[in-house]
């Protein structure tokens, strides 16, 4: 084919995106120029990719997009999940188009190159999809030049010269260093977001910070919960200082055995008060690790907003948003533990809880932004568990 | 949860006939319905008028019934089989309707009859507007201002706090029947009276107006256990203010934030567990005001609907069949994805494409009916399509509808209009207002503007400016000479033709140049979840924009069956029937099929051709020359083309025989040249003549001149047309060389190209339609259908009788002769359609048609033989000595009658002509032929009679013809009253008949009389422009208020012996495969 991406540098074009392996996709750049090193995944949700690219759970990922039209609404300063965008950058199957939204505040290419992020379009994103469904999430180079010069020998040698999400503690990176209080709620079309108006007797929740989304936050205050927000390297003696009725673990990045070697010794103390706990995601995995479980990486991960649950208790489904490239070995729970759901994609565990105190924790995202909100019952749950 | 086990058989309630709003959707979701039932080992009973249904081929239900859907006839059915339990979701709001009156009148009860799928309670309180409102007010989401009318005093009242514009909606109709909406108090009081005669229950809802607020619609899917998935949201290009059904949508919302988005899938979740939708799909309505993001519900549908058949199509994910399931007790995690195969139904399809869908339309058959689009549903049919991205998707949207456009084309009669002429021209509701917004900005309004005039969201005329933007490229620079240019500009949609336009070069030209390039499609798949699974299922659509195929062509010997693309009338249910059973015939042996690998292409959302289930492969495409030459393309990459069928799907494939013979494609069964030959009219009278045939004497014009000369040789009247139609398009007859001029001056281009074919037109004779396979050699009549109507009617427009009720054997016996011997000089392999005219003992040829008919699926209902499946294995090579050919089943008679759109279009005259203007069609079946044809008017919505006043006025020659009838009703006790030529002629043959003016002759008169219901049943034939056009108020207003009408005085005669039949006995239903079964 005359235009194999793979051949020769395609005419025009001032993105691509390497592979390790040395694949290329080239297309448009869009964003800021530049290049950035990391995991390459997908995330499938149709809606909601601002959101997706300042969830600190990416930190370390390109995400490419699985529905071609990004940008369709802009970016507006509500539709964040933390203080940046943390995706090092997207890939793209069309180009981003001027928004259309009374919500917009810019157009999301002026988004990203506010940020420095790296947008590549016009690229095959079903193909890259499916490449990451048969062989895995693949270390790969974002890079943008708007007059079309790069240094392919050097991209690939910097994809293929990256160790890779393994291992590595991201979370430490993307937590705040302070400790601060939250009290906002979740968004009201019309109203925007609004401070909590809470008794000074509600419950006390401390958040651990691993690179918490806001939706989270927000959730716990709309549940009636006073909130704390401390770094990911907090100890448990700063923790308990700050008199929690409850520990919250956020979701994060990276390796959960990585950062687990800091938090999951704190975790093992908050856990031996008895007193509640409940985690998403990276929160769900390092609690896992704390009661003895394992957690394994998987092939392509779970990465939408249509993700099917099932609560074991009652059979009930619930459609969710996933973020995860690692997941809790069902079959190495501890005794004292139970699978409280699992997903109905690939039957990966996906909740669990103790028998013998109140702490549970999901690997989906309860919190949607972006995705359905089937799951807003968890949070109801643990704050009345605090009362 | 497991399925039930207190219910062992179910019976299955079908929507009917086809008509505006109700479509071959409800066949493609009641035959999943049943073949899913039946999967889990229920008894399915189903119960459908409408012969041309897949899901009422007799192999499918335990037992089928093809019977009016009444009240009354169902209930009989429930007597009769006694089912456990009712589904009544899968046939529109017919069978929701029917349902609900079984329910309210204790028969049900009475005969211990469980509602599954949608109850009772949920079915009213969804359809009830004001019950609908009150729930949407208990869960707190905001609804139009709105109050209940059930009188005019009433509405006024309600007007005063809704406020001008109104849109007025009436309770219990189906795509919005009788309502509109009324920008003043004049306009409104004419819509609430018409609404509230619409209105089964006398109820319409007056509703503040949210015109040009953003539209959509949300798919629903709901289990017992309370699990809620939204199947697909879609988005209406079209703002609030024209019928979703008439709207161009796409597939999914385009325009939303995610927390926009989630407030609309929490609203819908809410609305279906408030109205208590407990198991099955549903579809909510919102709309959007774009300047603040409020939301209000519109309204929900407590069942399968149109937009679930395009979410199930634009998805991948069988909300129908899925919802049949739950109905029986499953919950979602117990069903399987059968597109992954190991993902459970419970999750949300994701989509990585963009689906277009756009309406058809068909007001050039009704001259005279209003164009603007408004509540009241109008559009016949719908394309769609699927591209990476909008661009792609709309513009293979655009040349799927088949209306001629290659795509964004230049809209009619605008081409020299000022800017100002072409805003104005926006700010209309009509059907190509996206031609026009686009021809806008070819003329230099700026994008705002165009949004202001037509509330389209800016993000879609963003779109539009951009491919706008790229034409002009074409235009000023010519076509791309790289590669990659060349492919970006595909990638954008634009189709070789298009192309072709813009740089005035032939088609074949654009197509080589691409072709040298490299530049060619390749194909996706849809897969429900944005390629995170793989896809089991080869259900497929072409893109540019992308470089990895995934088509994956097996090594198996394939037949390719084309489609026949949007409904319209003239082509519709009837073809995709037969490209369903072309796939079934020829598919897996397991199936009972040839064992070849079927590949369907089509790009109808509504049909079952189009479930991926039908066919092994299956590719959602335009059915244009060079989409199908492209996928051919890429099958031939692996395996043995045995060929392609484009005999079955009516006049769309068949356009394409040359094209794709011109490729070195093999077509199979009957030649092109042969198809040709019988559509020639020059070849095809050389033909007749040689074989002995007769014909009615006629001719063919290329000009005016011409056509004066061939209708003054021939004698008036004659029977004008163009060549090369399906459905009669602008056929006309013609009494005078004035009358001839107005038709060649305004109804067709007649040219070189293009020439009009005339025929004496033979009057008062009686037309025959005769269905017939041939092998090459053998030949086997089918059916011989006699038409009530006399020839001059539009053949799919007729009532016909199978077999003849009134023809004598030896004419019959004639007619197979002539049939017998067409066909084998044809060389049909296949099937052939042939139309006589018998006029004082002699037959005449009037058309052959090498090909699939219209009545194919009624003979094979009729006859108890798969006569297209049977075709279809001969195409492929079998000869007709294997199959079972004789008819099954005697003692019974069946009857087709016509089922016609008028009242969806004031203005236009509700007469029949040779103008082919039906929708649909039902088959009433039973064991003589005054009942049959009772029963086919019961099931067409016509409902005779038992006693009244009957008004009669007919022209002269029809006057004996009508005596007999108009006896009939004296001695049953009708009261005759006529016009006063009519009255007179009546009265000297001894019948007594008050007369009454004509509406000529000064009030009170006939129109006042039918107006004030004094009127029961109305004769009323006419001839001649003038005459036609002074009777044309009674038919309006007959069509208007529901009073029978029969325009033709055979159809009268026929009626009569109807009532007669329905006087004498009671009507008694039985399944058709007892009639096949009886000797």
């Amino acid at each position: 084919m005359a235009d194999d991406p793979s051949a020769r540098q395609q005419s025009g074009a001032t993105g691509v995106v390497v592979l390790a392996d040395g694949t290329l996709f080239w297309g448009h750049g869009a964003g800021a120029e530049g290049d950035a090193v990391g995991e390459l995944c997908f995330n499938t949700a149709m809606t909601g990719y601002q959101e997706v690219m300042t969830d600190p759970s990416y930190a370390g990922q390109i995400i490419t997009f699985t529905f071609p039209h990004i940008g369709n609404v802009g970016a507006n300063a509500e539709d964040i999940e933390g203080v940046n965008p943390y995706a090092l950058g997207c890939v793209m199957a069309e180009p981003i188009t001027a928004p259309s939204s009374f919500r917009s505040d810019k157009p999301f290419d002026q988004w990203l190159a506010d940020w420095g992020r790296i947008g590549v379009t016009g690229v095959d994103t079903r193909a890259i999809t499916r490449r990451i469904r048969k062989l895995g999430a693949p270390n790969a180079v974002i890079a943008h030049n708007k007059d079309g010069l790069f240094d392919i020998d050097a991209l690939v040698a910097k994809a293929a010269g990256w160790s890779g999400l393994e291992g590595l503690d991201l979370a430490k990176e993307v937590s705040s260093t302070q400790t601060w209080v939250w009290d906002e709620c979740p968004w009201k079309l019309g109203e925007g977001y609004q401070p909590g108006d809470l008794p000074a007797d509600a419950p006390h929740v401390v958040a651990v910070d691993y690179g918490i989304k806001r939706a989270i936050l927000r959730q716990l205050v709309d549940a009636g919960a006073r909130v704390t927000v401390v770094p990911a390297i907090a100890s448990f003696d700063e923790i308990m200082a700050l008199n929690p009725d409850g520990l919250f673990l956020s979701n994060g990045p990276g390796d959960p055995a990585a950062t687990g070697v800091y938090a999951v010794p704190t975790i093992q103390k908050w856990l031996a008060t008895k007193k509640p706990l409940f985690g998403i995601c990276l929160g769900h995995q390092l609690l896992g690790i704390a009661i003895g479980a394992k957690t394994v990486k998987m092939h392509q991960g779970h990465r939408g907003a249509n993700h099917p649950v099932k609560q074991l208790s009652d059979g009930k489904v619930e459609i969710t948003s996933m973020n995860h490239g690692f997941t809790v070995d069902a079959d190495t729970l501890p005794a004292n533990a139970r699978a409280t759901h699992i997903s109905l994609f690939d039957q990966t565990l996906c909740g669990l809880e103790l028998t013998d105190q109140m702490a549970f924790s999901v690997q989906h995202h309860p919190e949607a932004s972006p995705g359905p909100q089937d799951s807003y019952y968890l949070f109801r749950r643990f704050v009345e568990g605090l009362r | 949860m497991p399925k039930r086990t207190d219910i062992s058989s179910i019976l299955v309630i079908g929507a009917g006939p086809i008509i505006i709003g109700q479509a071959c959707e409800f066949d493609y979701s009641g035959t999943q319905a049943v073949k899913a039932l039946k999967g889990e080992g229920y008894r399915v009973i189903l119960v459908n008028s409408n012969p041309a249904t897949i899901m009422t081929d007799p192999e499918l239900a335990d037992a089928t019934y093809i019977e009016p859907i009444t009240p009354d006839v169902v209930a009989r059915i429930i007597e009769k089989e006694r089912p456990d339990a009712v589904l009544p979701t899968m046939g529109g709001q017919t069978a929701l309707n029917t349902a609900l009156a079984l329910a309210k009148d204790g028969t049900l009860d009475r005969l211990g009859v469980k509602l599954i799928g949608a109850d009772a309670h949920a079915i009213e309180k969804a359809e009830d507007r004001l019950k609908f409102r009150d729930a949407m007010d208990k869960i707190g989401l905001e609804s139009p201002r709105s109050g209940v009318a059930h009188t005019l005093e009433e509405a006024l009242r309600e007007l005063e706090h809704v406020g001008l514009p109104a849109i007025i909606r009436p309770s219990f109709t189906m795509g919005g029947t009788g309502g509109g909406i009324a920008y003043n108090r004049d306009e409104f009081i004419r819509i609430v009276l018409g609404g509230l005669e619409a209105s089964p229950t006398t109820e319409v809802l007056i509703e503040e107006s949210v015109l040009g607020w953003k539209e959509y619609e949300m798919e629903v899917v709901r289990d017992t256990a309370d699990n809620a998935i939204i199947i697909c949201s879609i988005e209406n290009i079209d703002p609030m203010g024209t019928h979703t059904g008439d709207s161009i949508a796409v597939a999914p919302a385009l325009t939303l934030t995610d927390k926009e988005y989630q407030i609309m899938r929490n609203a819908s979740i809410a609305v279906l567990r408030e109205i208590g939708v407990e198991t099955g799909g549903s579809n909510v309505q919102f709309a959007v005001n774009p300047a603040d993001g409020r939301l209000v519900v519109i309204e929900m549908n407590p069942r399968v609907s149109r937009s679930s058949a395009l979410a199930s199509k634009a998805t991948g994910f069988p909300i129908a069949k899925v919802a049949a399931l739950l109905a029986v007790g499953y919950t979602l995690d117990e069903i399987r994805n059968d597109i992954t195969g190991v993902t459970p139904a419970s999750f949300e399809p994701t989509i990585d494409y963009v689906v277009t869908k756009i309406p058809r339309f068909a007001f050039e058959k009704f001259k005279g009916a209003d164009t603007t689009l408004g509540t009241s549903m109008k559009s016949v049919g719908e394309v769609m399509a699927i591209g990476r991205n909008i661009h792609e998707s709309l513009q293979k949207a655009l040349r799927g509808l088949e209306t001629g456009l290659t795509g964004l084309d230049e809209p009619e009669g605008l081409a020299n209009a000022s800017k100002g002429e072409i805003l104005a021209a926006l700010g209309k509701r009509v059907p190509d207002r996206l031609l026009i917004a686009a021809h806008a900005l070819r003329v230099g309004i700026v994008p705002s503007e165009v949004c202001r005039v037509s509330h389209y969201d800016p993000w879609f005329v963003e779109r539009l400016a951009e491919l706008i933007a790229a034409e002009q490229q074409v235009r000023d620079n010519g076509l791309p000479t790289d590669a990659q240019g060349f492919r970006a500009l595909k990638a954008m949609g634009f189709s070789d033709a298009r192309l072709a336009k813009l740089t005035d070069i032939p088609e074949a030209n654009v197509r080589a140049k691409r072709h040298k390039l490299g530049v060619r499609p390749v194909m996706k798949r849809i897969d429900t979840c944005g390629a995170e699974f793989e896809a089991l299922t080869p259900y497929m659509y072409s893109t540019y924009g992308g470089t990895e195929c995934e088509a994956e062509p097996s090594d198996r010997t394939k037949v390719v069956i084309l489609g026949g693309g949007p409904n319209r009338i003239g082509q519709g249910i009837e073809f995709d029937y037969c490209c369903c059973h072309a796939a079934f015939a020829l598919g897996p042996v397991e199936k009972g099929g040839a064992g070849f690998e079927t590949v369907m292409v089509n790009c109808n959302p509504e049909t079952v051709s189009t479930d991926y289930d039908t066919s092994d492969r299956l590719y959602f495409e335009p059915l244009t020359a060079e989409d199908v030459l492209e996928l051919l393309h890429i099958e031939q990459k692996n395996g043995n083309l045995l060929g392609v069928i484009v005999q079955f799907g009516g006049q769309t494939p068949l356009k394409l025989a040359r094209p794709l013979e011109a490729a070195g494609i093999p077509i199979l069964g009957t030649s092109p040249d042969a198809i040709d030959l019988a559509e020639d009219r020059e070849r095809f009278a050389a033909l007749v003549e040689r074989l002995g045939l007769k014909q009615p004497a006629g001719g063919i014009a290329r000009s005016r001149d011409e056509a004066v000369a061939v209708a003054e040789r021939i004698g008036y009247p004659v029977l004008m047309r163009p060549s090369y139609v399906l459905g009669g398009r602008a056929m006309e007859i013609v009494e005078t060389t004035a009358n001839l001029e107005t038709y060649i001056e305004t109804a067709v281009k007649v040219s070189g190209d293009s020439p009009v074919l005339i025929d004496r037109y033979l009057r008062d004779a009686i037309e025959v339609d005769v269905d017939a396979l041939c092998d090459g050699d053998t030949v086997h009549v089918a059916g011989v259908m006699q038409h009530i109507e006399e020839a001059g009617v539009h053949s799919g427009d007729s009532a016909c009788s199978l077999p003849p009720y009134s023809l004598p054997d030896t004419i019959v016996a004639e007619i197979k002769r002539q049939a017998d011997v067409l066909a084998r000089a044809l060389s049909v392999r296949g099937l052939m359609n042939v139309q006589f005219a018998v006029k004082d003992g002699e037959v005449y040829l009037i058309e052959v048609n090498p090909r699939a008919s219209r009545t194919v699926p009624f003979v094979a209902k009729a006859q108890g033989r798969p006569y297209a499946k049977i075709a279809s294995r001969i195409m492929a090579g079998e000869k007709l000595a294997s199959f079972e050919l004789e008819p099954r089943g005697k003692g019974h008679i069946s009857v087709k009658e016509a089922v016609f759109p008028f009242a969806r279009f004031p203005g236009s005259d509700p007469v029949l002509s040779p103008e082919m203007k039906s929708t649909g069609e039902v088959m009433g079946i039973d064991s003589d032929f005054a009942m049959a044809f009772a029963k086919s008017q019961l099931g067409a919505g016509t409902v005779l009679p038992m006693e009244g006043r009957v008004f009669i006025s007919v022209k002269d020659s029809d006057k004996p013809l009508i005596l007999d009838a108009a006896r009939g009703l004296e001695a049953m006790g009708f009261e005759l009253v006529a016009t006063r030529g009519t009255a007179k002629w009546l009265g000297e043959q001894g019948v007594a008949v008050e007369t009454i003016n004509k509406v000529l002759e000064g009030q009170p008169h006939i129109v006042d009389a039918v107006t004030d219901g004094r009127i029961a049943l109305v004769f009323n034939t006419t001839e001649g422009v003038q005459s036609l056009k002074d009777s044309e108020t009674i038919r309006t207003v007959a069509w208007a208020r529901k009073v029978p009408i029969f325009t033709t005085a055979a159809a009268s005669v026929a009626s009569v012996k109807a009532i007669a039949a329905l006087k004498a006995r009671a009507i008694e239903v039985k399944p058709l495969q007892a009639h096949h079964a009886c000797s």
